[in-house]
């Protein structure tokens, strides 16, 4: 127990202290702690309940949009907003901007749950692979539609104001809001999971036929579990359109190929239904990134492409499933020695 | 709004349009039904949803590109990309599909997503991310006062693919390898029974499909353009063409693709080019939600 205390402890003081002690790795941090977030949700479909869908980044950009729209909506006419693009000037005081960071991120939680659960309603019929190319495709749609809705700005997107104050307070302010909303996440996760709710979203995901024989309302839990990550993914989609400032639909707001496939990655190279696979195969995943970004110039696609294939291909456990083989005793399984049924521990 | 109320006007006012934009749908359709074939082929054979299909399309488009900027003939670039690709696809089979073929569906289409990004990246990497083309030459049928108008090269085209589904359908009836196939797709254990090699089969059908494919690809290249990202709309496409269809149904993979190929026309006359991708991959939910409403009915009629 002491060494559990002590193993969170250190945890929360390394990512208090991360910000000032690498002060140029600021929006780096941040981005990790995006990276957990949409990982963790995306294990609670995913992982947890075995709906892998490849359409989460659908609440994503729209939570960028809602928490854009509903900041400007609050102080300004939005069609005459985004018509004016660049044009004229728009002034949003401290108050405003403070208002809308904090209201439009909840807003853009909520609808996203409300959106996840009419698209569940829709989806969750489809098994297996077609529950990943239906999501899939909404996401695409969704883009294609967003970025050709002039009154949300159209291709070219949204701008949101600059931080009011320094530029670098702001970067920090940016890197604890989203691991405030990691550390809410990862608590509820794995409080959830501990709950009848785990267990029968854990049933759904080993024999949904089974689990709808044994009286579980599968429909009501998958798009219960849905509207929890979509929430989640909302609010993060909502801080990272304040911290980007200008976004557009296509490549930054519902990016399918990029944090729509990272995410999945991310799950899969840590360890898929584990409460500790996502936060681990984010922070791996992000790290190899920025190394190929940086280093391999041209290539980095390429990298990022055979990554996925050899993680999915010879790597399927991800770096937890693998630890939880070699040392089930970390993860509070006994290991029996006595006699033959040594395998059933893990 | 208007713009696209406008553009249906035109299609009642003047319906000789309609026919112009039914002929171009069939024709490119002929081609999305080639590569969904090959789809059909090997998620009927090897239960594998391959989602690099357009990129093996596209893939193929290059190198038959590639032939024709080093002055080889455009027509004799659809064998050989044929023989090129059904040599990338047994070496993709090899590193890739193989390991994943008794995994989970899930599994099967990441790894060919992975597989999609990397020979996109590939493709972006040796070609340009520019769109290419090969200009055959020929010239241009007009009918109806030059309302309708018919390349020659299309209609090549068009009788090329016809071709070579021909070519497939009597190999897969009548060749060996092609009846080993079909017993494997009915059931691999009783096939294995039987002394097929299956684990032979499978390479073989992944191979064939990378290469018809492949050969859809440098027939594109001739009557419309390759870029290295288009993989995934030819990828989308296969999608709705075979979930529309349904496996191992060719007549209705021959007739969604064309349908699909029709009903792209009509909706890039009437939202404009623009909306090309949306199209499609709208046309894919429609088709899932239709599959949704019909599982609904079969699961009723069990009660």
């Amino acid at each position: 127990m002491a060494r559990k205390f002590l193993f969170y402890g250190a945890l929360i003081i390394l990512m208090t202290v991360a910000p000032f002690v690498f002060p140029a790795f600021k929006t780096q941090l941040a981005t990790i702690w995006l990276m957990i977030i949409v990982a963790m949700t995306w294990d609670m479909t995913g992982g947890q309940m075995g709906y892998n869908s490849l359409g989460n980044i659908t609440f994503y950009g729209t939570g960028m949009y809602v928490a854009a729209l509903v900041t400007i909506g609050m102080v300004y006419d939005v069609g005459d907003y985004t018509n004016a693009f660049g044009g004229k000037v728009y002034d949003f005081s401290t108050g405003q901007y403070f208002s809308g960071l904090i209201i439009g991120c909840l807003a853009a939680g909520l609808f996203c749950a409300l959106t996840a659960v009419i698209i569940g309603y829709i989806t969750f019929g489809l098994r297996g692979p077609y529950f990943a190319i239906g999501t899939l495709g909404v996401a695409i749609a969704a883009g294609e539609l967003v970025s050709n809705w002039d009154w949300v700005g159209g291709g070219q997107g949204i701008a949101l104001p600059i931080y009011p104050g320094d530029y670098e307070v702001g970067k920090v302010v940016f890197y604890f809001l989203f691991a405030g909303t990691g550390v809410v996440l990862f608590l509820f996760a794995k409080w959830l999971y501990s709950t009848r709710f785990g267990a029968a979203i854990n049933a759904i995901r080993d024999d949904e036929e089974k689990a709808e024989a044994m009286g579980i309302h599968t429909l009501q839990y998958k798009l219960a579990t849905w509207a929890m990550a979509a929430f989640f993914v909302g609010v993060a989609g909502g801080i990272s359109a304040f911290q980007l400032i200008h976004f557009e639909p296509l490549e930054s707001a519902y990016q399918t190929i990029n944090l729509g496939i990272f995410m999945v990655v991310c799950v899969l190279l840590g360890g898929k239904g584990t409460l500790w696979g996502p936060v681990v195969g984010a922070v791996l995943f992000h790290v190899f990134k920025e190394v190929t970004w940086n280093y391999l110039l041209g290539w980095q696609w390429v990298a990022l492409g055979v990554l996925i294939v050899v993680t999915v291909v010879y790597f399927q456990g991800g770096v937890v499933g693998w630890l939880m083989q070699q040392r089930p005793e970390w993860f509070g399984v006994q290991r029996v020695v006595d006699d033959t049924s040594t395998e059933e521990s893990s | 709004m208007e713009q696209f109320l406008v553009n249906f006007g035109l299609l009642i006012e003047f319906p000789i349009v309609n026919l112009k934009i039914v002929l171009d749908g069939v024709m490119i359709g002929a081609l999305f039904a080639l590569a969904a074939y090959g789809l059909a082929l090997v998620w009927g054979v090897m239960n594998v949803k391959n989602l690099a299909q357009g990129d093996f399309v596209i893939a193929g488009g290059y190198v038959s590109w590639w032939l024709v900027e080093y002055g080889l003939p455009p027509l004799l670039g659809v064998p050989v990309a044929f023989v090129v690709m059904a040599g990338v696809g047994w070496i993709v089979y090899l590193l890739i599909i193989r390991p994943i073929l008794d995994r989970d569906l899930f599994t099967t289409l990441l790894a060919t997503f992975g597989l999609a990004i990397i020979m996109a990246q590939l493709l972006n990497l040796m070609f340009g991310s520019d769109t290419q083309a090969v200009d055959l030459g020929y010239d241009t049928l007009y009918f109806a006062d030059g309302f309708i108008d018919v390349p020659i090269a299309k209609l090549i085209a068009v009788l090329m693919a016809m071709g070579l589904a021909l070519g497939v359908i009597i190999f897969m009836k009548y060749s060996r390898m092609g009846q080993a196939i079909r017993a494997t797709a009915q059931d691999a254990r009783a096939a294995r029974v039987m002394g097929i090699n299956t684990d032979r089969v499978y390479a073989f059908t992944w191979s064939l499909n990378a290469a018809i494919c492949g050969a859809a690809g440098a027939i594109i290249v001739m009557v419309w353009v390759i870029q290295p990202f288009y993989g995934i709309t030819h990828s989308v496409r296969s999608f709705v063409i075979v979930t529309a269809a349904g496996l191992g149904n060719l007549p209705g993979v021959i007739a969604a693709g064309l349908g699909i190929g029709a009903l792209e026309q009509y909706g890039a006359h009437i939202f404009g080019i623009g909306y090309q991708q949306a199209i499609a991959v709208i046309l894919l939910l429609l088709v899932l939600i239709y599959r949704l409403v019909q599982q609904r009915r079969v699961r009723q009629s069990l009660q």
